[in-house]
């Protein structure tokens, strides 16, 4: 425990390091684009648009919450979808950060956990850029701002503690085990449609189901999600005790992460 | 002052079998041995109990073969890898020239790497600020600062990533065989770099495969052999021992060779008892037949590497079935490129042969060889004044010579330097042979 927060420590002298990689990677990412950073707000608007239009108009909503206007389940939707977004591209990338840097860990000598970070951050920049679409969107439907979004940065910083762990073990457990970038990909997909992103956590068949909402509550995700949609949909103050605990998890699972990753360190030069 | 102790290092490195390779998370977690299953079978000593010190301000060569350890050794002193047992102490900020612009994104532009690279070395980012023009202005890019690293030529890569390592200014500087890459007019302003470093007393760890550079630049040498020390000091003794390891090991190798060849042409003899028609390598129908030949020094000892300076002794068992009158012996020497060196045989040289019958021996003594660097081939021969072949051997024998001069060309005349008092040139020290 101490030597994690020794490493903590460390890590804090590497900032201006990571905030380099996190600027390059961000550069680097569009760069040769011709849209350029704009890609930023169009990957989740577009992705958001599918969703609209297959769930929106095809399935068409049934919560009264959406009013029977496709567009305000729209919002519904991009609430969920942005910060899923942020979470599914980290755990994805991290897989492969190790190996992609493989040249990095075996010359020089930094602390490798930067790496995971860098990717967790640049992905929350991305994050960060979809929010101005967001709130005008949300401003656009709802016609005001509620004054509960100031919590959001309460449920940014639960989901950034819980990203930060899964990725630190995934990205250490993939060196050794090559199999958990396919498992994810799949176990993502699950853990999309397992979190209330699509339909909301109140939809009368969960509601009647008491196993469906036990399932839910277990899962982390569901209160982030309903974080967001609490803070920028429904304006309703954010649920303190729910989120408490998830944060909680969250720290839980950082440190487990980042003992895992902290063990299996010294194997890294040889094994990327 | 002890700048870098290596105290006592083993390096074990883990060989994972193929069985688990393929075993998955899934398994390991269902089984319950996560990290058992990460556990190796096999292990591969790559330092062995590698124990030495490195005085401040000196420059300190690392010779040996490839797979010798030397690179763990430059990890483990960077810290990249952390020895199994033994302690590593370093005193000072390290910059290493190991693998250089490691690192570097192909996408963003060189002036963004150069900031990477720098702050991972261990820069400030005011430090790069101060020193970038430097660093461009070295590795001559200035024209080019501005494009992404992906359209760079290996060589700009490798010059950007040694300036910045370079004007990282460390205390102590690890040089890999860096400069084998670099062009003519590169390197040598490397070298003067370098010199610069040792001239302001500063620690230089230097390894390489160039052993006249180690021995120019070096003060103390250790040579590693399957990842132990097998000698440790003076730069002369440690390389010409080691050298005298690698001639022994050639030789075996030139050994084991010959015995090869042998076979085979013993093989083909069975083969072809009847038919001794033209062949590759030997022909001829053996009226006068060379039955055995032999490389040796001026000991009688049989040798396969040679320095350009040392005698050689060809000695040929011969045997006439009849009695000739008719006869020659020539040799012949060619390079690897397959250029005629040298070649005589008796006849050119006068001598009047006048009869040869039952076994005997021939022997041709060089006084010096004076042939450069390289493989050589070796034909004997007897024949007919006319040409015509009683049994001919073409390039079944291999000789290497092996000298530490770099001269170029195929043979070495023999030759003396002088200059007149106007000129000053520092002769080289003498080798002990």
């Amino acid at each position: 425990m101490l030597r994690l927060f020794n490493n903590l420590k460390e890590l804090y002298k590497y900032r201006v390091l990571i905030q380099n990689l996190v600027s390059r990677e961000l550069k680097a990412r569009y760069r040769g684009t011709v849209l350029g950073f704009l890609w930023s707000f169009f990957n989740p608007l577009l992705l958001m648009i599918v969703y609209t239009l297959v769930f929106g108009f095809i399935i068409q909503p049934r919560d009264p919450a959406f009013e029977s206007n496709p567009l305000i389940y729209a919002l519904f939707l991009f609430c969920g979808v942005l910060p899923w977004t942020w979470f599914s591209s980290s755990s994805l990338e991290s897989a492969n950060v190790l190996m992609v840097q493989g040249n990095l860990i075996k010359k020089i000598l930094f602390p490798v956990e930067v790496l995971p970070l860098v990717v967790v951050t640049s992905n929350f920049v991305h994050f960060v850029f979809g929010l101005p679409i967001l709130f005008l969107f949300a401003l656009i439907m709802l016609k005001k701002f509620t004054v509960y979004m100031l919590f959001l940065p309460l449920v940014i910083l639960v989901q950034f503690v819980f990203s930060l762990g899964f990725t630190l073990l995934v990205s250490s457990l993939t060196v050794h085990f090559r199999d958990i970038k396919d498992i994810l990909a799949n176990l993502l997909t699950f853990w999309f449609f397992a979190s209330p992103i699509i339909y909301p956590i109140s939809f009368s068949t969960i509601r009647e189901n008491m196993w469906l909402q036990i399932f839910l509550n277990l899962n982390p995700m569901t209160h982030i999600m309903q974080g967001y949609q609490n803070c920028v949909f429904f304006g309703e103050m954010i649920r303190w005790k729910k989120l408490g605990v998830t944060f909680l998890v969250s720290l839980v699972l950082f440190f487990i992460g980042y003992a895992i990753f902290d063990r299996l360190r010294d194997s890294f030069p040889e094994e990327v | 002052m002890i700048a870098i102790d290596v105290d006592n290092v083993t390096r074990i490195y883990q060989k994972y079998s193929a069985r688990h390779r393929f075993k998955t998370f899934k398994s390991a977690l269902v089984r319950g041995d996560l990290f058992k299953a990460m556990r190796a079978d096999e292990l591969v000593t790559a330092l062995d109990r590698v124990n030495f010190q490195v005085e401040e301000g000196t420059t300190f060569g690392v010779i040996g073969e490839n797979g010798s350890g030397k690179s763990t050794l430059l990890k483990i002193i960077t810290g990249i890898t952390k020895p199994t047992s033994g302690k590593v102490a370093v005193r000072g900020k390290v910059s290493a020239l190991i693998e250089l612009g490691a690192g570097f994104h192909p996408e963003i532009s060189a002036r963004e790497n150069v900031y990477i690279n720098g702050i991972m070395l261990g820069l400030s980012k005011k430090e790069i600020d101060r020193k970038f023009d430097e660093i461009v202005r070295f590795a001559q890019l200035e024209e080019f600062i501005d494009a992404p690293v992906k359209t760079y030529s290996s060589g700009m890569y490798m010059r950007l990533g040694f300036s910045i390592a370079i004007n990282v200014n460390p205390d102590i500087l690890l040089v890999d065989e860096v400069l084998a890459v670099g062009d003519a007019s590169f390197v040598p302003k490397c070298l003067d770099r370098i010199d610069d470093f040792r001239r302001r007393k500063k620690t230089i760890l230097f390894v390489s495969h160039d052993l006249s550079t180690v021995e120019k630049v070096c003060d103390r040498v250790l040579w590693l052999k399957e990842g132990k020390i097998q000698m440790i000091g003076d730069p002369k003794r440690v390389i010409d021992a080691y050298l005298q390891d690698i001639a022994e090991k050639q030789e075996k190798d030139f050994e084991i060779r010959q015995r090869e060849i042998e076979q085979k042409v013993k093989e083909e003899e069975e083969k072809k008892e009847e038919s001794e028609d033209r062949r590759e390598d030997r022909w001829g129908k053996r009226e006068v037949e060379i039955k055995k030949v032999r490389m040796i020094n001026l000991r009688s000892e049989e040798k396969h590497v040679f320095s350009p300076d040392e005698a050689m002794v060809i000695e040929m068992d011969v045997e006439a079935k009849t009695h000739i009158t008719d006869f020659v012996f020539g040799i012949g020497i060619f390079n690897s490129q397959g250029v005629h060196c040298y070649g005589t045989n008796t006849h050119s040289e006068d001598f009047e042969a006048q009869s040869i019958e039952g076994k005997g021996k021939v022997t041709c003594r060089i006084e010096r060889l004076n042939l450069i660097n390289g493989t050589y081939y070796l034909d004997v021969a007897t024949h007919k004044r006319n040409g015509y072949p009683y049994d001919y051997h073409r390039n079944l024998y291999t000789f290497m010579v092996s000298s530490l001069f770099k001269d170029v060309g195929i043979a070495r005349p023999e030759h003396t330097w002088s200059f007149s008092s106007s000129i000053q040139m520092k002769p080289p020290t003498p080798r002990s042979e």
